[in-house]
């Protein structure tokens, strides 16, 4: 039996409305054959963790061109934890300058796109790191 | 058989080329040659006119550059109000001759530093300014009577002119003093910025109050700047970018009228702010185009009958989204040659982007050859002491009319929705920018499209620029700030003025009088803003893919 698709959160935290880089991965991803939800815009990391645990997802992709990843990113991986779903794989893009990348890995951010990532090579990484939680 | 016909026929080795086909950035064919052929119907007092005639497209103003360069206006914000009010003296200094603000995320939608929302965003993206104290410092010592101001910022845009008035005001510089401009333009939020409170009709509503406001009180105010800026940003065609802002455009001069404005009391204070891409004779065309449609459209749509009421000023920017993080120095180049574009297109007002700005805000340094940037096209290499000197270019005309005919098509595609607000609800510009988007980033993976050190001439990176950073004491201090005055302030008179914000938000009231009398009394960003959730509800992103 064919293994059921990876489920994806796309979500975008913060109040900025950059949302093409979002968008444009939420659909590389579907048409890769992903089950891909997309969150649209201004999403607290509340809103998200909830939304992982009510879609069931695999793993959870952030958006972030705001600079505020240092708050975001910790803030969703916390809560993912508190929310007991802590196996969700977590990864993001955005502009994210090289020493967050380090700190935001060590976090538990599993991998970082930055720009310039074509969206075959996401749907790659997605497609080799990504497992299906049980 | 033409000439031109002719030419392609015995001459023209095709067989040569070097690509399999030749098109613009936004996918409009080039042709091999332009020829007369190719303005088969062509007239120059109609299509083209002399500069500062109908229908100005070969430039706003009849002398150009030679009376007046245009205003060199770089948008800095960053940090505290004190951090951008030395970035501000800083650029005025070096030579710039106009302000542009940049305010933070909180600020731009409504919440005050101490919103937990605001939570790690206080000043990062822009200035943090939540009440009038911190406006008062942000322009603390810059002479508001003799500098023109631009503010970006839309949906609270309605507080943050009202505390630059109050400013003034404190001053003793009357609002008819102030030049400038409030960004302002709702529409493209929702079509592409994407900074909201309120769905489209009641932010329409507030945009048409201030322009009443400013008709009657701050005539040399533009209380609105139509934006392609961010259209293109989001990923659209050159004829997406016009298309849609001038239909923003046409959807304010719409609601203005329904209000019972004369057309030609407002119209001459709409200012536009285009996008400066790559493809370079297609911005130069899309900025002649632009002017040509308007001035069609307020002239026969509208039946404005004064000239200054037709003509389309604009501001211009480099486009941030051609720039890249790989080998950035790059970008110093590219922003050169947009920003030609733009001169030789004939704007009134232009932002060069720093080359750090993929990465962060930019520093003093990057900033600095930003604006050399502008001085030098001014001043070196003579191009300003031409009026429209591509004009009469038969592939500078053919694109300008090809850009003109598409953008009308779109146009018409609106109107049959019913309307630019219309077509908003049903997500229709949306979802065309969203596909070209990601069209372009199709064509950028496979390589059909070239980003020079992203998807070719790659290289191992030298080490980063030295990058401006934002320290996260900004935000504590700020919100403590924003605290400490909350509390200071006179909660009798804060309610009452909050409370005929309110009333004037149900009765349709102009807004403008009591945001001005409620930030006087300290009410701050968040706290308006939340008189218009209150009131007019709030917008949620459809999230379409």
């Amino acid at each position: 039996m064919a293994e059921r698709p990876l489920r994806i959160l796309v979500a975008k935290p913060g109040l900025d409305g950059h949302d093409r880089g979002a968008k444009i991965i939420a659909r590389a991803l579907r048409d890769a054959g992903f089950e891909v939800i997309y969150t649209g815009l201004h999403q607290t990391p509340e809103m998200i963790a909830e939304s992982a645990v009510q879609e069931d997802v695999d793993a959870v992709g952030l958006s972030i061109l705001s600079g505020a990843h240092m708050t975001l990113f910790p803030a969703v991986i916390e809560l993912l934890k508190r929310k007991g779903i802590d196996d969700v794989t977590v990864f993001g893009g955005g502009i994210v300058p090289p020493e967050d990348i380090a700190e935001l890995k060590n976090l538990g951010v599993k991998e970082l796109f930055t720009p310039g990532a074509t969206t075959q090579q996401i749907v790659d990484w997605v497609r080799a790191n990504v497992p299906h939680r049980s | 058989m033409t000439r031109k016909a002719e030419w392609l026929r015995n001459r023209y080795p095709a067989a040569a080329d070097r690509l399999s086909a030749y098109t613009t950035i936004s996918d409009l064919d080039i042709e091999p040659l332009y020829a007369p052929e190719d303005l088969p119907q062509w007239s120059y007092a109609r299509d083209l006119g002399h500069p500062g005639e109908f229908p100005f497209t070969r430039g706003a103003y009849p002398s150009m550059y030679r009376g007046k360069l245009w205003t060199m206006r770089q948008f800095a914000g960053f940090g505290t109000a004190e951090d951008t009010n030395e970035r501000f003296k800083f650029l005025l200094d070096q030579g710039q001759t106009g302000l542009s603000t940049a305010f933070d995320m909180p600020t731009l939608m409504g919440y005050d530093a101490d919103h937990p929302r605001a939570l790690g965003e206080v000043g990062r993206e822009g200035v943090a300014v939540s009440s009038l104290a911190d406006m008062e410092t942000l322009f603390a010592d810059i002479p508001l009577d003799q500098v023109t101001t631009s503010m970006t910022v839309n949906c609270t845009a309605s507080v943050l002119l009202a505390m630059y008035f109050a400013v003034a005001e404190r001053r003793g510089i009357g609002l008819d003093k102030l030049g400038g401009t409030i960004q302002n333009d709702m529409l493209k939020e929702f079509i592409a910025q994407k900074e909201w409170i309120s769905p489209p009709e009641p932010s329409v509503r507030v945009i048409v109050d201030m322009l009443e406001f400013c008709a009657q009180h701050a005539p040399r105010w533009h209380a609105v700047s139509i934006s392609g800026y961010h259209i293109r940003e989001a990923g659209s065609t050159a004829a997406q970018e016009l298309a849609f802002t001038l239909a923003d455009g046409i959807g304010y001069v719409h609601a203005a009228i329904e209000r019972g404005l004369d057309v030609d009391s407002f119209a001459p204070r709409l200012s536009f702010f285009f996008n400066l891409h790559n493809d370079f004779f297609e911005e130069i065309a899309k900025l002649r185009a632009a002017r040509r449609m308007w001035a069609k459209i307020m002239r026969e749509r509208f039946g404005a009958k004064q000239e200054r009421s037709w003509l389309l000023r604009t501001h211009t920017q480099t486009a941030g989204c051609s720039l890249t993080a790989q080998q950035p120095l790059n970008n110093v180049v590219r922003v050169a040659i947009q920003a030609l574009a733009g001169v030789l297109g004939g704007t009134q007002s232009l932002h060069t982007n720093s080359m750090d700005e993929t990465l962060a805000l930019p520093s003093e340094q990057a900033v600095l050859v930003a604006l050399r940037t502008q001085q030098i096209i001014a001043e070196e290499t003579g191009v300003t002491n031409f009026v429209d000197p591509l004009g009469g270019s038969y592939a500078v005309e053919a694109l300008t009319d090809r850009l003109e005919t598409d953008a009308f098509d779109y146009i018409k595609r609106i109107d049959e929705l019913g309307g630019i607000v219309r077509a908003i609800e049903l997500g229709y510009p949306q979802k065309e920018i969203a596909e070209a988007a990601y069209r372009f980033q199709q064509q950028l993976d496979r390589g059909d499209k070239v980003m020079v050190g992203v998807n070719k001439y790659q290289m191992e990176e030298a080490p980063p620029l030295e990058l401006l950073r934002i320290s996260n004491a900004v935000e504590r201090k700020q919100a403590q700030r924003v605290r400490e005055r909350k509390q200071a302030r006179n909660a009798a008179a804060v309610r009452a003025a909050l409370g005929t914000v309110k009333q004037a938000a149900h009765d349709g009231a102009n807004l403008m009088p009591p945001i001005i009398a409620a930030v006087k009394q300290e009410c701050t960003v968040g706290e308006i803003a939340d008189v218009f959730r209150d009131v007019f509800g709030v917008y949620r992103d459809p999230a379409w893919i």
